[in-house]
Formats: structure tokens, sequence, C-alpha cells
């Protein structure tokens, strides 16, 4: 289960890059496994604002459905548009070419307050 | 995992698009141990299955099998099954794991002299070898059976029952044997297999392969308020073979007209997958909802079944299923939604 040490995690499996004013997000390693072949999402829109813990996107798999929340407030500065066409990049690489969308953060202490990489690991290993 | 039918089931082990592309165009076996197997024997036993079962065991050659329903006095459906003919006088009930009990206490009450019945679910395990290589797979164990028939094979010298049946669409076979053999079975199925690229496939995959095919599953498509006529599995019912339990309320209903047809339906615009429960639409009115729904693995889209007044049952009705407050145009389709093509 991959957890990259640079990233920050929240309890419901969204991970933020955070370079102090843009936020990139995704959901983790083991959520993607957990949730098995990722076959549609939905993203929402940019310049769309959320509140940390909103309700942003769904993202389905041929088993279920999971909410995606707001790691953290802010304005929607852009969607990753290649996962319309392939959502399965999400799976295969939900660090990387699987991001979903960039906020722009209202409060960067918000990002401070979420799950360090050690702390949700120990989470997942639970 | 997930529970099923009082079983702790895998619904993958691997992907659930993985696992039905390999039943698709190779070879997946799954796990079915948690379907019940009833033996019906006696003098009368002929005779008293026709008075249970929809279809007409009169048919049946030793060794073959079919399709059938066992029904209430309304002709709702119990439980769907399959029987073989293993003698003259001995048949063979594979019911569905929920149902055992159920199907077992109503044989138990309509019982009559002549006919024994009996609950062997808790001896059997059963494995099913699916997809267009399962006979070279198995190739090398014995005989193996014709479509719809069963018959005795021995592997390493243990004795199994092999039927040619399955619920994905695809060429193959239900493997039955004692519960202690199922792990030597597994690896030994796992290990011929290997050549032919075989995965083990869970509960998800054999749920998409099988609504691809419109095979129904009970307790969602079939239910003791729907008769198989408006599940459209009337070829599986013989009104002529004489009296039957439900019998009288089917030719009523067949006089009558069927109101609700179990239709299915296929998304026409790029939607989210398919779920049990999504409501239907037709010209702004909602006209019933899904039983089944998945995203087609093999289509690439949305694909269910449903039941649906008769005037919107026709293939090439257009719909609309509403996902999480938003409508998506869908077409009812001729069944089934996937043919192999050979």
């Amino acid at each position: 289960m991959q957890v990259p040490d640079d990233l920050k995690y929240t309890e419901s499996h969204e991970w933020v890059r955070s370079d102090g004013e843009i936020g990139t997000v995704g959901i983790t390693d083991f959520a993607q496994d957990s949730l098995g072949d990722i076959v549609f999402l939905e993203l929402p829109e940019a310049g769309t604002s959320f509140q940390q813990g909103e309700t942003v996107g769904v993202v389905e798999s041929v088993k279920t459905v999971s909410d995606i929340l707001a790691p953290a407030g802010g304005e929607i500065t852009e969607v990753n548009s290649a996962l319309e066409t392939s959502p399965q990049s999400v799976n295969k690489d939900p660090y990387g070419s699987g991001w979903l969308f960039r906020i722009r953060l209202a409060n960067s202490d918000e990002i401070a307050s979420l799950l360090s990489s050690s702390d949700y690991r120990a989470k997942v290993e639970k | 995992m997930t529970e099923f039918g009082g079983w702790n089931m895998p619904v993958y082990y691997s992907s659930i698009v993985d696992e039905h592309h390999a039943v698709r165009n190779h070879v997946g076996i799954f796990d079915i141990s948690h379907m019940g197997q009833i033996e019906v024997s006696g003098p009368a036993a002929n005779g008293w299955l026709n008075r249970i079962l929809s279809n007409n065991v009169d048919r049946l050659a030793i060794g073959q099998g079919q399709y059938t329903f066992l029904l209430n006095d309304r002709g709702g459906v119990i439980d769907d099954l399959i029987v073989y003919r293993r003698h003259d006088n001995q048949f063979f009930l594979v019911v569905n794991a929920a149902k055992i009990e159920e199907d077992f206490v109503w044989m138990q009450k309509s019982l009559s002299g002549g006919v024994s019945v009996l609950n062997c679910s808790s001896l059997f395990a059963a494995i099913a070898i699916q997809g267009p290589r399962s006979a070279e797979l198995m190739a090398d164990l014995g005989e193996l059976p014709t479509r719809n028939h069963i018959r005795d094979l021995k592997i390493a010298e243990c004795s199994t029952m092999i039927a040619r049946t399955g619920y994905t669409g695809e060429d193959g076979f239900e493997l039955f044997f004692p519960g202690g053999l199922a792990p030597f079975i597994w690896n030994k199925l796992l290990d011929l297999g290997k050549p032919l690229g075989v995965r083990p496939c869970g509960l998800g995959s054999r749920d998409t392969l099988r609504i691809e095919v419109c095979y129904p599953l009970n307790g969602s498509d079939l239910s003791p308020d729907r008769t198989p006529l408006e599940a459209g599995l009337g070829s599986f019912v013989d009104l002529k073979k004489g009296e039957f339990i439900g019998r009288e309320a089917l030719c009523a209903q067949k006089k009558a007209g069927v109101r609700q047809r179990l239709s299915a339906l296929r998304a026409t615009e790029k939607s989210p997958p398919f779920r049990p429960h999504y409501p239907l639409f037709a010209g702004g009115e909602r006209i019933g909802e899904l039983t089944s729904g998945t995203q087609s693995p093999t289509l690439g889209v949305g694909i269910g079944l449903g039941y649906l007044d008769a005037e919107f049952a026709r293939p090439g009705q257009k719909l609309e299923i509403e996902i999480r407050g938003r409508k998506y145009a869908a077409d009812v389709e001729k069944k089934p939604l996937y043919k192999k093509s050979i």
C-alpha cells in the first residue's frame, strides 16, 4: 500500500499535495484498492467553492459508490478532464495521473490539520 | 468479502472487470459451494416433481437437466433451480443458497407417498468452470457431458458429478463433490487452467456476467410476487403438462395478459453504472425501478433489468433512469443484452 510522505491525508481517504496556495487532490491507493475497478467519476466544476469536508464529487467502481470530500475549503481551479475517458487512471496511478482536481486553498491551516503520512499509514494498516 | 445467502464470499480475487473478461475470453472458476442440493427419489418422484415444479420433468432423459421454478399458489417464484434426472426415479436439484431451507420446508409440506426428499446441501461443495476454454481445461479429466446434462466424473479416484451448465452465458461446467475435496479440486483446476489463463472469480463478476445475458437473480429479479410469465421465462413453464402448484394463477394471468414484464435496459449516453432500485421514467412519469444493474464490462455502458408496464416493455422504447437527481437516457433492449458472436 503506497502512502507517499510528501502528502497530507483525510480520514475519508483523500490525499492533498499543497504548495501553500493550491492543493491537488486525489484518492489514496488504499481507497482505489478497496473500491476496485473505477468506471465513473463525478467531479466538481472549476469556479465552484466548497467548505472543508463537503461532498465535491462521486467515484464509482463496478462494485460500489463513494463520495469524494473536500480535504480543505476553497475554489476549484482545475479538474482532471482526462479521467472522463480513462477513469481507470485512478486505479493505476492514484497519486499521479489519477489526480482529481485542484483547489485554491481558502485557509492553509486546514491543510495542517490533516493526517500526516505516518498517521494515515497507521490508520489503514490497522 | 461479502455476506451472501449466509455465506462469507469474495466479491473479487483481483478485479471484477479482469475476472469478467477472463470468463468471456478464456476461462474462470467460481466457488459456488453456497448453492444448495436436494435429492428427490422414490417410485412417485417423477409425478410429484411435476406437481411442484413449473417445467416438465417427463421431458428429461437420464442425465439431462432443465431450468425450472418452484412456485407458490399465486404463481409467484419461491425459487428458480435446475433439476437433473440421475436415474428413472432419482433427481438432483440445485437451488439458491438463500432458499435452501424455504424450498425444503415447502417440499416437506407438499410431500406425498412414494417420495423421499433429502437436503444434502451441507455435504456438497461446488465449483463452476466457465468460459470458451472451459472444455479444454476439463478435457483430460474424463468424458464431459453435453449442454444441460450431468454425469459422474472421477477426479483422482474421487467421485464427483459434472454438469454442463452455468450462470454466465458462456460454455461451462458445474462440478459437485464432497466438501472436503474443495481445496484439492480448486487448486487442481487452477493448475490445469494455468496455460489457458484461468482466473479465480468472485461474486462481482458472477453478477456482471449474468446481467449481460439477462439471467435473473432470485430475490432481486424474481420474487414471490412475480411470476415466470412476468419475468419473460414462460418457456420454462409447461401449462399443458397437467396440474401443478401455481398453474391456475398462471393460466389466469396468461388469459388476462401479462401487465408487467422484466425488461433489459441499456444506457444510450455516458452515465454512472446502473444499480438496483434506480427509478425509471418515461415522458417524465415514473414507471418503475431497476431490479438489477451494473456497468457492463463487455459493452462499456450501464445496463440493468427492471419490471415495466407492457406498453413500455418493447425493445426500442426510450426511457430515462434517475441517478442522484439527474436523468440519463436508456433504451429498452431485446434480451439478452450480450450475445456471443461465434
